[in-house]
């Protein structure tokens, strides 16, 4: 794949030709502001619909009581020493999650992008697997690593269940593939050439890596960070099961308020709060990126990776010992437990798993779950990566303060609890045209919602890399915005496309998203069978319930190779520079 | 060129990825619906063949008898379910105005105080309630809603360890504090599971609103564990169940149900003398739930009908092994699983709804600020 392109600079020579090119310039440029605005609309839309109003009016309904507005009740939560606790802990843990993930990942990230070894795409599917998995199943598994009679406890007689270190250690197993995705996607495209060139220059080798390849992978570190910080300020399920009742974060305070007590106008501020703290993050991160995103010079990811020499081999060994470690070893407990039958290893609750689907509304067979889980997957990723994709494309060029706040908004559901959202959609999406509740669609659509920022920030950076003067060239010279698209970045962001659509199909199989605590339409994915089957009791319902989360892990597995295999690639892909 | 040609082909672009955009959806809602086991998903409005029922997660029923109700009213029943008996409700609260459906099921005494305050539900007489025990009519004045099912939250325990260490096991609250029982219990926490409230509601009835504090400080001294949720407590901390012996469950006793010692042998072959769980009779606080015409429903003929079938011999029968719960209805048969390895609860704990209503918050901070501090 060509990519690496000369720059093409009009030839100017003489008077006539510069006004000519000058008013073309002026035309793209007008033009510009047009495409973007069209560009935007459609991904401000779909925020609008399915993020802002139903927040609003659940917040609203919290806060306006008898014709008033009740801000008095903000002072009364903050004042509220357990409410402030929590929020110290919420903050704090996710900080410290993020710091862990990024250090235990970048490794990780450098050796997926830098480094050819047999069963490389298989493990980066496999890293991805703890993504899709039900916390509760997750966090059983981490149980038995973490906790009393696991792993470390045999070993060493260290015990780390309810403790924040399971909470920070299971943060990392859930976003360990955010970081070597989102940051390996780059680093596969960074030319290896210009670190090279530095180093024969006479940098040292940590100089050359400081100087070259660090401020330009920053965009994207910085996204992970981002994302894993959204991700964890958010825990929910790990910190319940991992933490025990007397952590508590900020989401399990909203949805106990909301989902439990009903106390909306609680639930309202604990909201405003999260509010305020996510668009605080976002804020840093705005600022920490502004300056760093450059041009870079992209190439075939293909290219850039090389068999391992000398230190490589000790890194990828560590890279390959934390993942054998941290992911999969608790995936392991979980296929051994599902194997694990009455009478000795064997394939018996597999088997009984498809009897269940016969004779009662309750349990159905794994087949239609499967075909369930895809159907919802992949319609959330084409809604996702249409309109995150629109929303990246409109995002490019830098920007006024308009363009960088709805770049903000767009982040801002992945920083809100699911239950607000998802109740929110129950008082808003309830009239026609909107009447949304009782629709499959729902589903996807609160998905896509999660999707959304996984779409933008992998794209984002790839696409602001792609030089500026290479779609300004293609425009004055006459292509088409559509064949600008398609012959300069299409080829360029082919492999954050597929990255992209990875994260929103993973979104989508595990199952996040508003619609999770509301009552739906019965065609149950596998996430929903597990959890229905852990929640009650009898001789083989966990056996099934693991067999199930087996399953679970394949399909996801099985999608995320098949998707990387799709991923669009350009005409001509031999790289012979120069061509144009 | 000209600009105006530029943009007309940018605007084709918008309108293109638009417009694949909504085939994608289209093109899937025909494939999805035909697949999905929920027929005439989205505009379900054009008949009144459909009654809808909300529920939380733990509803089922026999496909079978399912459709013998369809047989014999002519309606077929839509399920929606989600989330838990407690954010089932308050979902059914928030909407109360467009009401998701015709029926609601599955709000139980703890919660029923909140439900009938905000006016959710259509009065209505169901056929059968002359056979269903005056105890359980907890709105007989009113008939907004109609007993369903009942069930137990006990202390359950686990017989192969109280055999292997020559222990008797406990049967009442009173037992739990013993020193013989130190470190073997695990519950779950009030502010989040309905069995944990359930049995603290049980505690709090059996030694009195201003009692059952020190109770629970002496449980506390006496090693009880709290786990965030049911699945936790029975499927990983609990030594007796199937799931905790894979998970090397090491707690002997568990806030669990009465109906949990026949769930684990259903299926079981050979059938086995004794189920592996057993029950403390005397732990125990009564669930019940209930259904409810909604108010403001589309199809209250057809929810009638439902509401109806919910108490029909047939419905009635086929609950037990679906949702591990007691029929209401005095003229069910339990399936023999339930009458052979059951406990037989004779005076379960109870307290009135507008009671829980009042107190719950409260109870639960300082449950709390024992138990958890």
């Amino acid at each position: 794949m060509v990519v690496d392109r000369p720059q093409v600079t009009p030839q100017v020579t003489d008077a006539t030709d510069v006004t000519v090119v000058r008013r073309r310039a002026a035309a793209v440029r007008r033009r510009g502001i047009v495409v973007r605005l069209g560009l935007m609309a459609v991904p401000a839309a779909f925020f609008c619909v399915f993020f802002a109003y139903p927040v609003a009016a659940i917040v609203g309904r919290g806060l306006h009581e008898g014709g008033h507005w009740r801000f008095g009740r903000i002072g009364d939560v903050l004042g509220d020493a357990g409410i402030r606790h929590v929020l110290w802990f919420t903050c704090w843990q996710a900080a410290a999650s993020t710091a862990l993930t990024l250090a235990v990942a970048l490794p990780g990230a450098y050796v997926f992008a830098r480094l050819d070894f047999p069963g490389k795409r298989l493990l980066r599917a496999v890293v991805t697997v703890p993504f899709v998995l039900p916390t509760v199943v997750a966090g059983s598994a981490f149980l038995a690593l973490l906790g009393r009679g696991g792993f470390t406890d045999s070993l060493w007689g260290v015990r780390l269940d309810t403790s924040v270190w399971a909470i920070l250690i299971a943060h990392v197993f859930f976003n360990y593939a955010v970081v070597v995705r989102t940051v390996g996607g780059l680093w596969a495209q960074l030319d290896p050439r210009q670190e090279e060139a530095a180093r024969m220059l006479g940098a040292s080798r940590p100089a050359a890596w400081r100087q070259i390849t660090l401020p330009a992978l920053g965009p994207a570190v910085a996204a992970a960070a981002l994302m894993v910080f959204l991700f964890t300020f958010t825990s929910f399920g790990v910190v319940q099961i991992l933490g025990g009742p007397t952590y508590s974060t900020l989401e399990v305070e909203i949805y106990r308020q909301t989902a439990q007590l009903l106390d909306l106008p609680t639930a309202a501020v604990l909201t405003l709060v999260q509010f305020a703290a996510v668009g605080a993050i976002l804020a840093v991160h705005a600022w920490t990126v502004r300056r760093r995103e450059s041009t870079l010079r992209l190439v075939d990811a293909g290219t850039t990776a090389h068999r391992p020499r000398g230190g490589e081999r000790a890194l990828l060994g560590g890279v390959l010992a934390v993942i054998a470690l941290l992911i999969l070893l608790p995936l392991g407990v979980l296929v051994a437990r599902s194997l694990d039958g009455p009478d000795g290893y064997g394939f018996t609750f597999y088997r009984s798993l498809n009897s269940l689907g016969t004779s009662s509304t309750f349990v159905v067979a794994p087949l239609e779950t499967v075909g369930n889980s895809l159907r919802y997957a992949a319609v959330a990723t084409v809604i996702a990566l249409a309109v995150g994709g629109l929303a990246a494309a409109a995002l490019v060029r830098r920007a006024g303060r308009l363009v960088r706040g709805f770049d903000a908004l767009l982040m801002l559901p992945l920083g809100t609890s699911a239950v607000t959202v998802g109740f929110g959609f129950l008082i808003t999406l309830d009239k026609p045209p909107l009447d949304l509740r009782s629709s499959w669609i729902l589903v996807p659509l609160a998905q896509a919602l999660v999707g959304v920022p996984f779409v933008v920030r992998v794209m984002l950076p790839v696409l602001r890399a792609v030089d500026d003067r290479l779609r300004e060239a293609a425009a004055v010279l006459g292509a088409s915005p559509l064949r600008v698209w398609r012959e300069i970045e299409l080829p360029l962001v082919g492999r954050a496309l597929a990255v992209a659509a990875g994260f929103a199909f993973a979104v989508s199989l595990g199952e996040f998203g508003a619609t999770v605590f509301i009552a739906r339409p019965d065609s149950p994915t596998l996430p929903v069978a597990v959890a229905r089957l852990l929640g009650r009791a009898g001789p083989d319902t966990y056996g099934q319930a693991m067999a199930l989360s087996t399953i679970l892990m394949l399909v996801c597995a099985a999608s995320l190779l098949v998707l990387e295999n799709l991923r669009p690639r350009a005409k001509g892909a031999d790289p012979s520079p120069g061509e144009f | 060129m000209n600009t105006i040609r530029r943009r007309a082909v940018g605007a084709l672009v918008l309108a293109t990825v638009g417009a694949t955009v909504l085939a994608a959806c289209g093109s899937d809602s025909s494939g999805g619906s035909g697949d999905t086991s929920s027929p005439g998903t989205g505009g379900s409005a054009k008949k009144s063949t459909t009654v809808t029922l909300v529920s939380h997660d733990s509803f089922a029923a026999s496909d079978a008898v399912l459709k013998e109700f369809t047989k014999e009213t002519g309606y077929t029943v839509k399920v929606l379910r989600g989330g838990d008996a407690g954010a089932a409700v308050n979902q059914a609260i928030l909407t109360k105005d467009h009401p998701q459906g015709d029926v609601f099921f599955g709000v139980d005494n703890t919660l029923l105080s909140r439900a009938l305050d905000n006016g959710l539900f259509t009065p209505y007489t169901a056929k059968d309630l002359g056979q269903v025990p005056a105890d359980v009519q907890l709105d007989a004045a009113e008939h907004r809603v109609t007993p369903i099912d009942s069930g137990d939250v006990c202390v359950n325990y686990d017989r192969a360890y109280f055999t292997t260490h020559k222990l008797t096991p406990p049967t009442t609250f009173a037992d739990l504090v013993k020193p013989q029982y130190k470190n073997l219990l695990v519950t779950e926490n009030v502010a989040t599971s309905s069995p944990g409230l359930a049995f603290l509601l049980g505690s709090a009835a059996s030694y009195g609103d201003d009692q059952w504090q020190a109770y629970w400080k002496q449980l506390k001294s006496n090693g009880v564990e709290v786990v965030d949720s049911w699945e936790q407590a029975y499927n990983e901390r609990f030594s007796g169940s199937a799931a905790g012996k894979k998970a090397k469950g090491d707690k002997p006793l568990v806030v669990s149900y009465a109906s949990s010692p026949p769930a684990e042998v259903v299926g079981v072959t050979p059938a086995p003398a004794q189920s592996p769980v057993g029950v403390a009779t005397g732990t125990c606080f009564r669930q019940i739930e209930f259904a409810g015409l909604l108010h403001g429903a589309k199809n209250t003929a057809g929810g009638q009908a439902l509401i109806d079938f919910m108490l029909s011999k047939a419905f009635q029968e086929d609950m037990p092994l679906n949702m591990y719960v007691d029929p209401v209805r005095k003229d069910a048969a339990e399936p023999e699983v339930f009458t052979k390895y059951g406990a037989k609860i004779t005076d379960p704990e109870s307290m009135a709804p507008d009671k829980i209503a009042a107190k719950r918050d409260e109870w639960a901070k300082s449950w709390s600020s024992i138990v958890l501090k």
